[in-house]
């Protein structure tokens, strides 16, 4: 029975936990279910994302800053996305092989997750894989995204802190930084500090920090003002926020110390700030909106025939009919069967 | 439940050297559209173990070269019982003498595939043994 799997989960049964995360992810009328149950417990675990390119070191670290958080006796729970084929479907998800230090340790728990189509460097279904693990009781819980190389902005909506790293050697100048990779920064790591250049990579970030602060906190007073009405005071106390930047070894363990304490002042900094607040309320509007899309999109599934969906798509493809037309169209359908007896 | 793709975990255990026959594997299935959660070199039956009730995996490929199969095994199996996981087939691929298959067998692999084994092969019979697994999460 689903609601005994929920019970066990919630009371930190391993077996329980796993798999009620194969159901959200792979069962969408599950995963009502189980959010529903647990949603109420949820929202007391720190949630950090862990973003930047490909090799710079993500999982390595991930490693390292468990490690860290068991010392400050805190249950740990990992979420490690790695992509799908677009073609097969198929995942090599390897994150783990970086991770070997952390078995064994039962106040740890490691999921790996294929992406399953959804770009951003999550999958779809990461929220809700957070939320089992955070009502099982993982007091931290850190994510590490794709890494596919693109700004992985997904992770900011997902986590409460972001911590992106770059590497030296990977192009070692600003061009290759991502833009909109500083933006989602809360923490940036420049791993692989015993390599050479890594000291370029420094400099090149702290001028795009320095740069690139007063656009960030303009950017934070939009957002307030427009997404949640203004609330200036609060953005204002926003924008005292500093991005750090923290060097480390990761696989020789060294620097990761200041990391977490870096993630614990920021974590403080979104509780006394009232930012916290403000980032559950953007994580919460992208979810609802998510979800209204979603289940308008199987209304209009189920209310409007596929043929008749197809020959509107099939007039906007030979330019008989305006694309915004189009969705006037089924609207209107979508809302014709519903008022049908 | 909506149609989703085979996880598997594939692991090395033993101690000997190199995981080039298991990484081989882990990609053909991917390829096949598997989830393959790839653990590397050098785990341990506990490690196995664990990482696959984590993962909550369909099926759990292992890799052994060192000659260790008739003592890895037993254990293995032993803490997958610990963990009421008996209904996740195990496959063994690797050196495996063929006069050791029967015994192997008798300790609830599932399946073994000797060295040169096509990628054909091990994909069908990890697709037939998923099929022919009870479905009995709800339980
Ligand atoms: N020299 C050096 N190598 C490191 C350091 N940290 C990680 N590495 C190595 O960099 C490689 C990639 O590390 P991962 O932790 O797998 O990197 P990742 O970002 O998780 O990689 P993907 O998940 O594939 O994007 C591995 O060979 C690590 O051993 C470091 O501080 N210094
Ligand atoms: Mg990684």
């Amino acid at each position: 029975m689903l609601s005994q799997l929920i019970e066990k989960a919630k009371n930190g049964r391993r077996r329980a936990i796993a798999q009620l995360i194969t159901l959200v992810e792979n069962d969408q009328e599950a995963a009502r279910t189980i959010v529903a149950a647990l949603y109420s417990e949820t929202g007391t675990a720190h949630i950090v994302g862990i973003t930047g390119p490909p090799g710079s070191g993500k999982s390595t670290l991930v490693n390292e800053i468990a490690k860290e958080y068991r010392k400050r006796e805190q249950l740990v729970g990992i979420v490690a996305v790695d992509p799908s084929s677009p073609f097969t479907g198929g995942a090599l998800l390897g994150d783990r092989v970086r991770m070997r230090d952390l078995s064994g340790d039962r106040g740890i728990f490691i999921r790996s997750m294929a992406s399953r189509g959804s770009l951003g460097g999550l999958a779809r279904s990461t929220g809700n894989v957070v939320k089992v693990l955070d009502a099982a009781g993982f007091q931290v819980i850190l994510i590490e995204t794709v890494g596919a190389g693109q700004a992985e902005v997904e992770i900011a909506n997902a986590a409460l802190t972001t911590l992106v790293i770059e590497a030296p050697g990977m192009g070692d100048d600003i061009q290759t930084i991502k833009a909109g990779i500083l933006e989602i920064a809360d923490l940036l790591v420049v791993n692989k500090m015993d390599r050479p250049g890594s000291d370029r990579t420094v400099k090149a970030l702290q001028t795009m920090l320095h740069m690139g602060t007063v656009r960030r906190d303009e950017s934070h007073h939009g957002r307030a003002m427009t997404a949640t009405g203004p609330n200036l005071a609060v953005s204002d106390l926003k924008s005292t926020w500093h991005v750090p930047l923290l060097e480390t070894v990761a696989i020789e363990g060294l620097g990761v110390s200041p990391v977490v304490d870096a993630i614990q002042e920021h974590r403080n900094h979104l509780i006394k700030s009232g930012d916290w607040l403000e980032r559950e309320k953007m994580r919460s509007r992208r979810e609802v909106g998510q979800l209204l899309q979603d289940r308008f999109m199987s209304k209009l599934q189920l209310t409007v025939p596929l043929d008749e969906r197809e020959t509107i798509i099939e007039a906007v493809a030979r330019r008989q009919l305006d694309p915004y037309s189009a969705v006037e169209r089924l609207f209107e359908q979508a809302h014709a069967s519903e008022e049908a007896p | 439940m909506d149609v989703h793709p085979i996880r598997v975990l594939v692991a090395k255990p033993g101690l000997d050297g190199h995981d080039r026959g298991a990484k081989v594997v882990a990609r053909a299935l991917r390829d096949a559209g598997m989830e393959v959660i790839y653990t590397g070199l050098r785990q341990t039956p506990e490690m196995i173990v664990e990482a696959a009730l984590q993962e909550d995996v369909d099926v759990i490929g292992l890799s052994i070269l060192s000659g260790a199969h008739l003592s890895l095994t037993p254990r293995i199996m032993e803490l997958m019982a610990e963990n009421d996981m008996v209904d996740v087939p195990v496959f063994l691929g690797g050196i495996i003498p063929h006069d050791d298959v029967p015994a192997l067998k008798e300790m609830g692999i599932t399946g073994v595939f000797g060295p040169g084994t096509n990628t054909e092969t091990i994909i069908s019979s990890i697709r037939e043994s998923v099929v022919a697994k009870p479905a009995d999460r709800e339980s």
